[in-house]
């Protein structure tokens, strides 16, 4: 099999979809990553001794590492929910769709 | 011997067993065996995708040493391992939906596959096959060393009797079941190893007495322990930082993990999985490695990490409930080292013989001969494992970053940029694995970071210059891209 050109439409307007898709997943994980390394360092930087603690667990680990968690899931929630969109994937489906 | 722990362990091999012999049915009545039998015929649901990449990603390293190295390092090491949390949305929101549509188009079965077709080119082909076989076949090795240990630590059976229990129950669901079998059982895995790792988070805060006081106790010992940079102080923000690039985004590289997003029924599917993948992968993650950290005041001394988790299992829990929580890491590494092996065995049969060895085999002769490989590469890594050589060793300690390093662009910039061409790609994979074990080997940690992430870098800018520069003589095939 080649790889025939007019198989890759660039007008395709599922690429024009899942691009923006892609670039929503690259925000989150920049997203992601200053809110992890923020708390983590910003608050886990001082002398141990002066640390805070919420249930138990020292403030800087909790909002990193478990709200920063429990904030993804939400966001990716809504990411998924509100801006991604169905597309069909193959030629067949896009026939049953019409 | 410790009937009460294996009892439950047995009872989940058995379940595991049948659903291969299930997922054999699919593959008997399926039109095309090649897509069946290596993707599934593209019908995973949202719950089964997010589930099969989970458990293939966790492996016996993030089960098994990961909560030996918390339990050394303590909290610094829950935060490194949190970086985790990013690979379930962000592998299928990058590759998505577009390589689901471009892989169908092209009729790709494997990673190679697609590789083949964006790029034209029989060197791109075999450059990538040589190095999932070789990378992979070691990573398998490890797998089934940990699974036969593992086995050996709860039963008290023989290193090989145990080895040979493990990998018999591997090979027979996926020799007859594809990867049909595969993900389903990853599934069973994935909720395994989900509800282990609560039931024994909370059994180990129970016996430590309550989240306050095990960490009062851990700041006690040294209170290093309980800030952001290791037991002691050694883990820098650099080097902690640079594993978003080693586990989190990076695995979109890795293929047992990109060939997984071949294989989604619809869009509809692949949403779903986003949200359960995140959820799942956090969650696991999280819990493991804090149970790790917090057995230490419990279980004090521990000298080999990889029994922390065996060893706080049997102490906090009863044993019926060790047995199941203990199915987990052996879930873990079942569902690891069945994507290798029937990704290793797609990439022999359909990418190198296939194209270059006969092309004009019939449908049953790939029956045949895809089950027959499924089997050889399974006991060639038994033999392996009995007694394994130091290459393997040593190439398995590199296979995750080496893989990364040489796939990373051509799967990205083939998906997203349209002037990356052949040439580039073939620079930018020998760039990659070239750089990444000469930085392994002599200067590990550039700038205080993982070496992944200098040779990834580097990569980059090969397959950049080299595909720019190389325009002109690349005329038109790929340009439709965008």
């Amino acid at each position: 099999m080649t790889l025939k050109k007019e198989d890759i439409d660039k007008n395709d307007y599922r690429f024009k979809i899942a691009n923006r898709e892609a670039l929503i997943g690259i925000g989150l994980v920049i997203f992601n990553f200053i809110w992890w390394f923020g708390f983590a360092y910003g608050l886990g930087g001082q002398d141990p001794s002066e640390y805070s603690y919420t249930f138990g667990l020292p403030n800087w680990f909790f909002y990193s590492c478990v709200v920063g968690f429990i904030v993804m899931i939400i966001l990716v929630f809504i990411a998924v929910k509100f801006f991604f969109v169905d597309v069909p994937f193959g030629e067949d489906e896009e026939n049953e769709d019409k | 011997m410790n009937w009460q722990v294996i009892l439950p362990l047995l009872l989940f091999l058995v379940i595991v067993f049948f659903v291969g012999i299930w997922a054999a049915r699919h593959v008997k009545s399926s039109d095309s065996f090649l897509q069946e039998y290596f993707l599934g015929g593209r019908s995973l649901g949202g719950f089964v995708l997010a589930m099969t990449l989970v458990s293939t990603y966790g492996s016996a390293s993030s089960f098994l040493s990961g909560p030996g190295a918390a339990y050394n390092q303590g909290l610094g090491w829950v935060l490194l391992s949190m970086t985790q949390v990013a690979t379930g949305y962000f592998v299928l929101m990058i590759l998505g939906k577009k390589f689901a549509i471009i892989t169908r188009k092209y009729n790709a079965v494997t990673i190679v596959d697609f590789l083949k077709e964006r790029y034209q080119s029989k060197w791109v082909v075999i450059l990538s096959s040589i190095s999932i076989i070789i990378f992979l076949f070691s990573a398998m090795s490890a797998q089934w060393i940990g699974g036969g240990r593992l086995i050996q630590s709860l039963t008290g059976l023989p290193y090989i009797t145990a080895l040979f229990i493990f990998t018999a129950s591997v090979l027979i669901y996926v020799i007859i079941g594809g990867f049909r079998a595969v993900a389903i059982t990853d599934t069973i895995q994935g909720s395994v190893m989900f509800i282990g790792t609560l039931i024994l988070l909370v059994g180990v805060i129970i016996a430590g007495g309550g989240v306050p006081a095990i960490i009062s106790d851990l700041a006690a010992e040294n209170q290093n322990l309980i800030t952001p940079f290791g037991a002691n102080a050694d883990l820098t923000p650099q080097y902690v930082s640079s594993f978003w690039v080693l586990v989190g985004v990076g695995v979109v590289a890795l293929p047992q993990i990109a060939v997984r997003a071949m294989s989604y029924k619809n869009s509809r599917s692949l949403h779903r999985a986003i949200v359960i993948s995140t959820f799942v992968v956090g969650f696991i993650m999280l819990n493991m490695h804090l149970i790790g950290v917090f057995a230490r005041p419990i279980l004090p001394g521990i000298e080999v990490g990889d029994t922390v988790m065996p060893l706080i299992s049997m102490e906090v829990l009863p044993p019926w409930l060790a047995g199941i929580v203990l199915a987990a890491p052996m879930a873990a590494i079942m569902s690891t080292v069945n994507a290798l092996l029937i990704l290793v065995s797609s990439t022999v049969v359909k990418d190198v013989y296939i194209n270059y060895i006969n092309p004009k085999v019939s449908e049953s002769g790939i029956r045949r001969l895809s089950m027959s490989v499924t089997t050889i590469l399974g006991v060639i890594v038994v033999l392996m494992s009995l007694n394994p050589p130091d290459l393997i060793i040593w190439l398995n300690l590199f296979s995750m970053g080496g893989l990364e390093a040489a796939f990373i662009w051509p799967i990205i910039g083939g998906l997203y940029w349209s002037k990356g061409n052949k040439y580039g790609s073939i620079a930018s994979s020998v760039v990659g694995i070239v750089f990444y074990f000469i930085f392994e080997t002599y200067y590990p940690q550039p700038f205080g970071m993982h070496s992944v992430v200098a040779s990834i870098v580097l990569a980059f800018i090969a397959y950049v210059s080299v595909s720019l520069s190389t325009q002109k003589k690349d005329s038109g095939l790929s340009n439709s891209f965008n």
